[in-house]
């Protein structure tokens, strides 16, 4: 059974990452490879571990996600239309003057709780709603996701401060450790060794996983629901542009569409070959 | 000589009171609610104030979350200190037009002593320039008190309103009732109009007395709303009085006396006169004795109308 739903969550995951390259390559812009790095997760959560309906988008007791590394945006929107939140055929309109999909991520648009962008920020708005559940005795769960390049910006610290402080175990961060930022790899543009320690000694549980294996992020985001004191961060060893050959492991498509019809070909037919 | 009474003070009773009767407020600051007087709120309500510590950044995307969930956020520190969350203003409550006010106290030249590092004079054209956010600087405790009011029953956007250190004089009958984008005219008068921003509206007044000596009928307006502003009595102004003078503890720049400018420009035209900080740094020293070190006092004001009335006489031989 359980084998039987993954399979089906790796289809979904399957379609959101064609959706990203459709998107970015028809736009001539956008970031792929930080959207694919965090689709499996991001299918995981919408798909099954999400107290979410897109029929009844802002119910008060729904789970909130806060994307905030909001240059991912065509994963995350491609994510929401899959799920029903609005048509799939709107995220052609992606980064377009008629269209409502902002380049990066922007409240706008149905399932988005927070516009996004500049780094460094989501992880506060997510103390800050979780302040707020606390007070309308409310237990719904905030997931932020984080890019690795992104924690170098001290908002983040200062935000694990107080996540720490008010023992927020309904704050679940997910760090996307692809490993790679927009000028190249994060181990030589600022290195951040002993990671989970970092974490752990600002008073936050910590756990790590494998960010393409399903039962890791299932196992992980359900142990961090249970827990039950204080927040928690999964540290998702990602493969930046996972799923398409040529973007894996490589910062030029941090920030960039396939660059030719051909290299947009190549992406699709890596995407729909056999399942794993 | 009118008594005096401290803005933040009035804050801090204000929105404790507030506390009281709305239950969605909850009140942030950053390790400085005894000066702030936040810690008034903290004390009754400590389940609903938050002290982020010396986290500014932390403390206002914290105040986008919050008011992402319904909640109606005061969040307050030095206005020097909150400039450095200009991005997470801009990103994160502004574009996400959220319900987040900025009650910030110790601003522009009135912290004194504390010196240039703590003498903000930027921030209201700093605020200003945010898309959604609106810009209040009180001119008196009663002033302060009526706008926490109008924004916990009137508003839900991002609201700046700049508040001081020390006493300012009570200039307003206890009844009033701000408006919102309205001015208020203290004294009214025919020969040049003389806009004030906060305690500069006290010293605006009593230049007004001292020109009355040398035959200048001034009118003193106080402009509380800096975005939006009083358009329509700067062109009233403008066209009964033909002569204007802005008075602010903030920069010349992207201030009070741009924004009249901006207006008279547009619409009519007239010479205006900025009195205020010269694309400068404050120093320490006492408030009014730096009012008189930098050329905002009530002599300056006096000296500043009078050339803004003799000009105009010079612009009228010309034509």
């Amino acid at each position: 059974m359980e084998q039987q739903n993954i399979a089906e969550l790796k289809k979904i995951a399957r379609i959101i990452r064609k959706h990203v390259i459709e998107m970015v390559y028809e736009a001539k812009s956008g970031h792929p490879g930080g959207s694919l790095s965090i689709t499996d997760i991001l299918t995981v959560l919408y798909f099954r571990e999400m107290n979410i309906d897109p029929a009844d988008p802002n119910n008060p007791e729904r789970d909130r996600l806060i994307m905030s590394k909001g240059h991912a945006s065509p994963g995350l929107y491609a994510t929401l239309a899959v799920k029903g939140f609005f048509p799939e055929d709107l995220l052609t309109g992606f980064r377009k003057i008629n269209s409502k999909l902002e380049g990066h991520v922007h409240r706008g648009i149905p399932g988005v709780e927070a516009s996004t962008g500049s780094l460094g920020q989501g992880l506060g708005i997510g103390v800050g709603m979780c302040l707020a559940g606390r007070l309308d005795n409310r237990d719904y769960k905030v997931f932020v996701i984080l890019g690795d390049g992104e924690i170098e910006e001290g908002n983040i610290w200062e935000s694990l401060m107080a996540g720490n402080k008010y023992r927020l175990s309904n704050l679940i961060a997910i760090l996307d450790r692809n490993e790679i930022q927009l000028d190249g790899f994060t181990r030589d543009i600022m290195p951040m060794p002993d990671l989970s320690e970092r974490f752990r000694s600002f008073g936050w549980n910590v756990l790590e996983i494998d960010g393409h294996n399903y039962e890791e992020i299932i196992s992980s985001i359900e142990t961090a629901k249970k827990h039950k004191d204080g927040p928690t961060i999964i540290i998702a060893n990602t493969v930046k542009g996972k799923g398409v050959s040529y973007m894996e492991h490589n910062p030029k498509y941090h920030g960039a569409p396939p660059a030719s019809q051909e290299e947009y070909e190549r992406a699709i037919a890596d995407l729909s070959g056999d399942l794993q | 000589m009118n008594k005096t009474e401290s803005l933040r003070e009035a804050y801090g009773e204000k929105i404790r009171e507030i506390g009281q009767r709305n239950r969605d407020v909850v009140v942030m600051d950053a390790d400085l609610s005894s000066s702030t007087k936040t810690a008034i709120f903290g004390k009754e309500f400590p389940e609903r104030f938050f002290n982020m510590g010396i986290s500014e950044q932390s403390m206002i995307t914290a105040a986008a979350g919050l008011a992402l969930s319904g909640k109606k956020v005061f969040a307050s520190t030095f206005a020097v200190f909150l400039t450095r969350t200009y991005e997470q203003l801009r990103q994160s409550v502004c574009y996400n037009n959220l319900d987040v006010k900025l009650v910030v106290t110790h601003a522009g030249l009135t912290v004194g002593e504390d010196g240039a590092t703590h003498q903000i004079v930027e921030d209201v054209g700093i605020m200003s320039g945010l898309p959604n956010m609106k810009v209040i600087v009180p001119v008196d405790s009663i002033e302060t008190r009526s706008v926490l009011d109008f924004l916990v029953e009137k508003t839900k956007t991002p609201y700046y309103v700049r508040l001081t250190r020390e006493k300012f004089p009570v200039l307003n009958q206890p009844d009033y009732m701000y408006k919102p984008g309205k001015s208020v005219t203290f004294k009214d008068g025919s020969d040049i109009t003389i806009f004030g921003m906060g305690v500069m509206v006290s010293y605006a007044l009593d230049a007004a007395k001292e020109l009355k000596n040398r035959g200048i009928d001034a009118r003193v307006v106080n402009m509380s709303s800096i975005k939006p502003v009083d358009r329509y009595e700067i062109v009233k102004a403008a066209r009964e009085t033909g002569r204007i003078v802005t008075v602010e503890e903030h920069s010349i720049f992207n201030g009070l006396g741009s924004r009249v400018a901006e207006v008279t420009s547009e619409e009519y035209p007239v010479p205006v006169f900025r009195v205020g900080m010269q694309d400068t740094f404050g120093k320490s020293g006492k408030s009014w004795e730096l009012f008189d070190y930098f050329h905002i006092g009530v002599n300056d004001i006096v000296r500043t109308s009078e050339q803004c009335f003799r000009e105009e006489k010079r612009y009228e031989n010309i034509s």
